[in-house]
């Protein structure tokens, strides 16, 4: 329910202004001034720290040489493609299943949940000692008497990418399921009910009539877990820390280590310029849609 | 209304169901149960061992070694001082940003005036931008302000860069308030801060531990801006955390990190079990409005 009727201020309510005053100030100044700020140095030759001597687009030309961009690139679009496209199925699974259980609901889901409340460190630890061929899954099928059996892929330059997918998909997967969970939740009954009716199965019944309802459950994943894919860092640093190698690199570690460890902050810079507006191409419809959906 | 309501399963179908939320449930909770299991056991048993299997001599020494002797960069302190640390970071700003988001979403809220729309569009935007962009001039900037490698640095960030959520959840709350209550007041000539002390707080219990909750939740688990603005003195535990279990040196003591790995989680894993509730609240705050 969202009220109309607003008090309109008048004179004598500055105190409201003033109160808003900190959050506005704080906001231009550590959001879009700094983001204004990061923009300038990417068109500067900064190294250790920021200077303005001026070299137009070279940065810009300059990062698409690197193999190091290349690769942070191709390993962000292999993570956001199977990230989002196997959390949100598995999501939605998850939540059709709990939204059948009579009692299930109270058990599973909040099993389901808690990766979210715990830091992507502690996943990507405990995750980087279970994938541990030596100590880890490998090592248990081998005690079970499956001696052939390998699994090394967090040791492996083709494949560590997708040791980072799995464990972020262990972490995410339950926020998806609350997200359907509520979608599922609010759909209209009656059209379930007539489909019921009228002898439609549940394979039908989900396809044709339910999940076509669950629109703006979609949209919300697709935006949470896109943003969430492009930041995505600590599980990186976490769990291979961008290798072996370079090879699990992602537009963050590239961020990080370009300005802060290899002095080469124009770079950097520009990275993080590049990652800002793949992030506004996914935001900036969602944002407008929240606040016009606030009412006047 | 719920779908079991309108169709039946077949028992069959419902017992297959059951078998697979069980499967999930035992991957869901595998990691934590390795990370329980295998920080009671001595390193022998791991890595002569089935990491699945429970410890056969079950001790708290790693524990014990991990919160007070384990080496975190280049010093043996244990994890102890960056759980503090985290702490002297976590609880003033979550109090400032929680503060800061009742008193703005109130404003934006309530009160029309020109801009407040683009405020908010520009408030709510901050908040989840990658802070990539953000690193290189709020080091300069704390560097300036001489809050460089402090824990009052790392308050005052993670205050400013949480107030679009605080601020959003505060907000849509508001927004469902029947303006009478305040009204009333008004006409007998309180001022906003009557009003917002007297009749707005008492009514926001619930939007307050949804603040709360999420900003401890963020800030407690929080790595990048620990990484990038603190030093030896003033990171959080999810730096210590790491480098704790990236450290090159020595023996890789793996029952240490997953017993340091369950240190940094159970602060966040406490409150969920409380407060679950709350902590999906606050999830769907940002998410169910597109």
């Amino acid at each position: 329910m969202i009220i109309n009727n607003k008090w309109r201020i008048s004179k004598d309510d500055l105190t409201a202004r003033f109160v808003l005053l900190p959050t506005i100030v704080l906001t231009l100044v550590f959001v879009y001034a700094f983001i204004i700020f990061t923009i300038i140095i990417s068109f500067t030759n900064s190294k250790l720290m920021p200077t303005f001597s001026w070299v137009g687009i070279e940065n810009y030309i300059r990062i698409f040489q690197l193999s190091h961009w290349h690769t942070a690139l191709k390993n962000m679009l292999i993570f956001s493609v199977l990230y989002i496209g196997i959390a949100t199925v598995l999501g939605l699974f998850l939540a059709i299943l709990i939204d059948w259980s009579r009692s299930g609901e109270h058990i599973f889901r909040p099993i389901y949940l808690y990766p979210m409340a715990i830091s992507f460190i502690v996943t990507g630890t405990a995750w980087k000692w279970f994938l541990d061929p030596g100590i880890g899954l490998e090592k248990i099928m081998h005690l079970w008497g499956f001696a052939e059996f390998s699994f090394n892929w967090i040791k492996n330059a083709d494949r560590s990418i997708y040791t980072i997918v799995i464990a972020a998909i262990w972490q995410v997967t339950g926020y998806v399921m609350v997200i359907f969970l509520a979608g599922l939740r609010g759909i209209n009954h009656a059209t379930v009910e007539s489909a019921v009716v009228d002898g439609a199965n549940a394979w039908k019944l989900y396809t044709r009539i339910i999940i076509p309802q669950l629109g703006t459950s979609f949209t919300s994943v697709f935006v949470i877990l896109g943003h969430m894919a492009i930041k995505s860092y600590d599980l990186v640093v976490a769990l291979t820390n961008g290798g072996p190698g370079r090879a699990s690199e992602m537009p963050s570690t590239f961020m990080y280590s370009y300005t802060f460890t290899r002095n080469q902050m124009g770079i950097g810079a520009t990275s993080a310029v590049l990652m800002l507006a793949i992030f506004a191409i996914i935001i900036i419809p969602y944002i407008r849609n929240t606040v016009n959906k606030e009412g006047a | 209304m719920t779908i079991n309501q309108t169709m039946k399963m077949h028992k069959t179908a419902e017992y297959i169901m059951y078998v697979i939320m069980v499967i999930f449930a035992i991957f869901f909770l595998a990691p934590l149960y390795v990370m329980v299991v295998n920080s009671l056991k001595p390193l022998s048993e791991i890595r002569g061992g089935n990491m699945l299997a429970l410890p056969v001599k079950a001790s708290f020494d790693s524990w014990h070694k991990a919160w007070s002797q384990a080496q975190i960069g280049v010093q043996a302190t244990g994890l102890k001082p960056y759980f503090f640390n985290s702490v002297k970071i976590v609880v003033p700003a979550v109090v400032m940003s929680t503060l800061m988001g009742s008193l703005g979403g109130l404003v934006l809220s309530k009160y029309t005036f020109k801009g407040g729309k683009l405020i908010f569009a520009l408030v709510l935007f901050g908040c989840f931008i990658p802070f990539q962009t953000v690193l290189i001039p709020t080091a300069r900037v704390l560097g300036f302000l001489n809050l460089a490698g402090t824990t009052s640095g790392l308050v005052l960030v993670h205050t400013v860069y949480g107030l679009g959520f605080t601020t959003l959840f505060f907000k849509s709350t508001y927004d469902t308030f029947p303006m009478e209550i305040v009204e009333s007041a008004q006409v007998d000539g309180a001022t906003f801060f009557d009003v917002f002390a007297n009749i707005i707080i008492p009514n926001s219990s619930p939007v307050i531990v949804v603040s709360i909750i999420w900003q401890t939740t963020n800030i407690w688990n929080d790595f990048l801006f620990g990484v990038s603005f603190g030093d030896a003195t003033s990171q959080p535990m999810t730096v210590a955390l790491n480098n704790l279990v990236s450290s090159s040196t020595g023996v890789k003591e793996y029952n240490v990190h997953f017993a340091g790995a369950m240190m940094a989680a159970l602060p966040t894993l406490m409150i969920y079990i409380i407060s679950g509730r709350y902590f999906v609240r606050g999830l769907m705050s940002g998410s169910v409005k597109g």
